[in-house]
């Protein structure tokens, strides 16, 4: 009877436990983002058509020209990819060669999009399936990925970009040319 | 004028329920009979003030007064009575209020009726219940006020999201609430028991029928919300094994345990700590399962009440009660003897191995709920989903159910296989035939194959005890247990027959055309605009006939609310004895095509038929043991009263 | 009165669904013909996390990417691709969060280790505690 008392405190101590878990859970909610595991991976390879008149396709060739590129994941009919458009646009002027991957889109929407928010990019490959995007990892508009000239995915960025976030990304830019 | 006159009932009730507390927990130290004497009363009139106050605010919900905040966020004045009725409890405040004043009037009917436990435990149970109250009245007064007025007035509510404005959604949270507020009495009881150190079978009878009562309506809560999961997600799925699923379901595990061991320990005073452990455990589980609902820690399908601070308040109380719980329990049970020993072949034997495997199941349950969490916390994020929670929680229930087939026959304390042989050879060889049958006439997965082979013979064990006995004359708590393990047999054979037979038609369809799934053809004959009070819709109209039958029509809609502003898409089902046949209507594509979903479900129905004897089953047993409790004590009431005339008599000589 | 009601609906029908403008992916909402390979996309689709809802699976979802993910799931079905395979690809992609089925890894071998521990409880409590004396 004597050896087996300790027993009866298991109950509380696992339940010491559980208030642990979830009491440090609370305090720092996970974030309800899902990153990609393909950072320090090759992009797949893809070949998109073009989703604008006035801009080429996107195919995996030309991101292995040497040059890091931003890989701006967005749709016409995503919000917050409107609202992010300003910072694209101070990206490029600060010489950052974007790439963008229209996410279901129709032609139509696209070019009236970039009429009325800026045209950023240099090319928009037109992912109708979402292939790119499952391929490399992205689960949401926008997303934007720092891509080195080798075509390796090196930094993703969940979410719009906020002002804050441009010399990050210019940064991760520089570094991704070394 | 209303929302003030509750207010001031539910600070009474509070002031009534700190009383109630005090009061028992002196009385508790030593013996003060004027102290005692307040405790019933006090249990009493909070009970009545906390449901006055609960009935003050279905009154404003009734009459949608906007300027009560709650009202104004959660109802609107076009919505359809029913729903604004159920707007009361379908928030976060009115919820708490329903709860607490739940469980303020169990805790006067106990003050009112139970004579048969010694007063002082009764009073340290009633001390308890008051405890726990009082967490919630303070989480009430303090940070929900659910009376709180808004000036000024809007002119208009903001509706209840569509996704509830169905009549199994409203209820089926206030089924689940009757059930936590039933496990929070039996806590109370085993906090009394351990309290005063007095675990005995009286004190499992007077507990038994808040159990079963409390079991009742979590098995119902549990069926219909799993049905409305079913036809209202629009993808014929009636189990996700997602985390507020298994939050509903792990109190129900506990409280099937706990109604098993608390048989146990009434009939044959054994099982008497682990009874104990489980009442804690049963409550525990319904408020971490509120915890987890409504903190939103965990991602799901059906969060809709998700508040981290709340979240919090919710924590610090349930630590409170389940930390001093187990505290008192570690200090405690090692005084409560363990009871009378029984072998393993008997009675007893065949409930511990149920309140063994319920008990593995339910960790099962609550670490993979959880431990997506724990792994957050390393900065890994993991799923874990039905491939998991199917197999490993049947590694417990398939030897349960086999033991549930035959168990009932066992006699209590010592039995041997030898007595029972021709019913377990039976059932047994039953099982064998529907196992080959099946296994040479399809090809179907292990588990839906198994749970197939086991539900009939469960079917056959379950009425194996009304063998040789006088039907007429079979108590009701037996005819309960007959029913309850047969609507088990129900439920298990529709849920291996969905999984192992539906048939499912994806398609695109103009109006005209004809599809089929499984014995039916389905002619898709319009799609038609239909209006109702808060939404407009597309509606599909359907022509669908069995095995050439007369064909009948259904309509599956797409509905768009405009208050709050939502799409949901609306089932239509047609139901055979057999099954249901399941539609849904998606978008237009490609010009006048329509996208059609179409299940033809074998038996799916049968898994909610269960679900509803397994309630009725409980339902028999808690009215015969309310009966039976009755029926005793105006036996002992008679018999005093001719003892005092018999002395009376005697000193008139 | 018809018409009217249809307008009413399209239009509202409009900026909701306005998620995005394309159709479906083409195996969004279409099964495979061969009845064997479907059932195997099934099965596994109904163990892959739908990214953009709230704890559903692709195959319970109408959310624009859950379609797409079926319409990968189906084709690579069709093109020969073992589910384990995918399931496999996917993992790479998203990491086990996208998985419902835990595998055993260094992350998840508690979960495989409780059932084990709790049929040893088990069987020491048949031992230990019954059978003794009755």
């Amino acid at each position: 009877m004597k050896q087996i008392r300790w027993t009866l405190w298991v109950p509380l101590a696992l339940f010491g436990a559980f208030f642990v878990l979830v009491a440090s859970q609370l305090m720092n909610p996970a974030s309800t983002t899902v990153e990609s595991a393909m950072i320090g991976k090759p992009l797949p390879d893809f070949a998109l058509k073009p989703a604008s008149a006035d801009r080429p396709g996107l195919a995996t060739s030309d991101m292995q020209d040497g040059q890091p590129h931003l890989l701006n994941v967005f749709a016409s009919w995503c919000v917050p990819c409107a609202a992010e458009a300003p910072q694209l646009s101070a990206l490029e002027r600060a010489g950052a060669n974007i790439v963008g991957v229209a996410i279901r889109d129709r032609p139509e929407d696209v070019a009236a999009f970039l009429a009325q928010h800026g045209n950023p990019y240099s090319r928009i490959g037109a992912d109708d399936l979402s292939e790119v995007q499952v391929g490399i990892g992205s689960s949401g508009v926008p997303e934007t990925f720092v891509v080195d000239g080798k075509g390796i995915i090196r930094y993703q960025h969940i979410g719009d970009i906020r002002d804050q976030d441009v010399p990050m990304l210019l940064e991760k830019l520089k570094e991704a040319a070394l | 004028m209303i929302a003030e006159f509750g207010l001031a009932a539910l600070w009474l009730a509070a002031a009534l329920a700190a009383l109630q507390l005090v009061a028992g927990a002196l009385v508790l130290r030593r013996d003060e009979p004027g102290l005692a004497a307040l405790v019933r009363p006090a249990a009493v009139v909070q009970g009545l003030l906390a449901a006055l106050s609960f009935g003050a605010l279905l009154l404003l919900f009734v009459q949608t007064d906007l300027s009560v905040r709650l009202v104004a966020e959660n109802s609107h004045t076009a919505k359809p009575m029913i729903f604004k009725i159920a707007g009361a409890w379908s928030n976060h405040e009115g919820s708490m209020l329903l709860w607490v004043a739940v469980m303020a009037m169990a805790g006067g009917l106990i003050a009112l009726i139970e004579r048969r436990l010694p007063e002082r435990t009764l009073l340290a149970t009633l001390a308890a219940q008051a405890f726990v109250s009082l967490g919630f009245y303070a989480f009430l007064l303090v940070s929900s006020n659910p009376f709180e007025r808004l000036s000024p007035a809007p002119l208009e509510g903001n509706g209840l999201n569509p996704l509830l404005q169905d009549v199994a959604a409203a209820y089926h949270p206030t089924t689940l609430y009757f059930g936590y507020v039933g496990l929070s009495v039996a806590f109370s009881f085993a906090v009394g028991a351990l309290l005063t150190r007095q675990v005995t079978p009286d004190f499992a009878r007077a507990m038994r029928p808040w159990v079963l009562g409390a079991w009742i309506f979590l098995t119902l809560g549990i069926t219909a919300g799993s049905y409305w999961a079913y036809y209202e997600l629009g993808w014929g799925g009636w189990w996700f094994w997602d985390p507020v699923e298994n939050a509903s379901l792990m109190p129900w595990l506990a409280a099937t345990a706990l109604l098993h061991s608390a048989s146990v320990l009434a009939a044959r005073d054994a099982l008497r700590a682990w009874t104990i452990m489980l009442g804690v455990v049963a409550f525990s589980m319904s408020m971490i399962g509120t915890f987890l609902v409504r903190s939103g820690i965990l991602t799901s399908v059906h969060a809709f009440a998700v508040d981290p601070e709340r979240g919090s308040f919710i924590l610090a109380l349930l630590t409170l009660y389940i930390g001093s719980a187990l505290t008192l329990f570690a200090l405690r049970a090692g005084t409560v003897a363990e009871g009378e020993r029984f072998s393993v072949t008997s009675r007893e034997g065949a409930l511990v191995v149920n309140n063994v495997a319920l008990s593995a199941i339910l960790a099962i349950v609550l670490v993979g709920t959880l431990y997506p969490l724990l792994t957050e916390a390393f900065g890994i994020k993991v799923s874990v989903g039905p491939p998991y929670f199917n197999p490993v929680s049947a590694l417990f229930f398939m030897p349960m159910l086999v033991v549930l087939a035959v168990g009932p026959l066992l006699r209590w304390r010592r039995d041997s296989l030898g007595r029972v042989q021709n019913e377990v050879v039976l059932v047994g060889v039953i099982a064998l035939l529907v196992l080959a049958g099946v296994w040479f006439n399809t090809s179907i997965g292990l588990l839906p194959l198994l749970g197939l082979a086991l539900s009939v013979a469960i079917a056959v064990g379950s009425i194996l005890p009304l063998k040789g006995r006088s039907l007429r004359r079979l108590p009701l708590a037996v005819w309960g247990m007959v029913v309850a393990h047969f609507g088990i047999a129900v439920a298990l054979f529709g849920m291996s027959a969905d999984s192992a037979f539906t048939k499912e038609k994806l398609v695109a369809a103009t109006p005209g055309e004809t599809v089929e799934v499984g014995p039916w053809k389905v002619t898709l004959e319009a799609v038609e605009p239909v209006a109702g009070p808060n939404w407009t819709a597309l509606e599909g109209v359907l022509a669908a006939s069995y095995k050439g039958g007369k064909p009948k029509q259904i309509a599956p809609q797409s509905r768009e609310f405009w208050s709050p502003v939502q799409k949901t898409s609306e089932s239509a089902l047609l139901t055979r004895w057999n099954g249901q046949l399941y539609a849904v209507i998606g978008e237009e594509i490609d010009g006048g095509r329509w996208q059609i979903r179409l299940w033809w479900k074998p038996f799916v129905t049968w898994i909610w038929y269960g679900g509803l004897l397994i309630g009725f089953g409980g339902f028999l047993a808690l009215l015969g043991r309310v009966m039976g409790d009755l029926k005793r004590r105006s036996l002992q009431a008679r018999i005093a009263r001719r003892r005092r005339t018999a002395a009376d008599e005697e000193q008139a000589a | 009165m018809k018409r009217l009601l249809f307008l009413i609906a399209f239009a509202l029908a409009g900026p909701l669904s306005a998620q995005d403008s394309l159709p479906p992916a083409p195996y969004a909402y279409k099964q495979l013909d061969d009845p064997r390979q479907e059932a195997e996309a099934k099965a596994l689709m109904e163990t892959l996390r739908c990214l953009t809802c709230q704890g559903q699976s692709i195959a319970d979802s109408d959310a624009p990417m859950a379609g797409d993910l079926r319409h990968q799931v189906r084709v690579r079905i069709a093109r020969g691709e073992k589910p384990e395979a995918i399931r496999a690809w996917l993992v790479e992609r998203y990491g086990e969060y996208i998985s419902f089925k835990p595998e055993v890894t260094s992350s998840t071998w508690p979960l495989f280790a409780l059932p084990l521990l709790l049929l040893l409880v088990a069987a020491f409590v048949f031992r230990n505690k019954l059978g003794k004396k009755a």
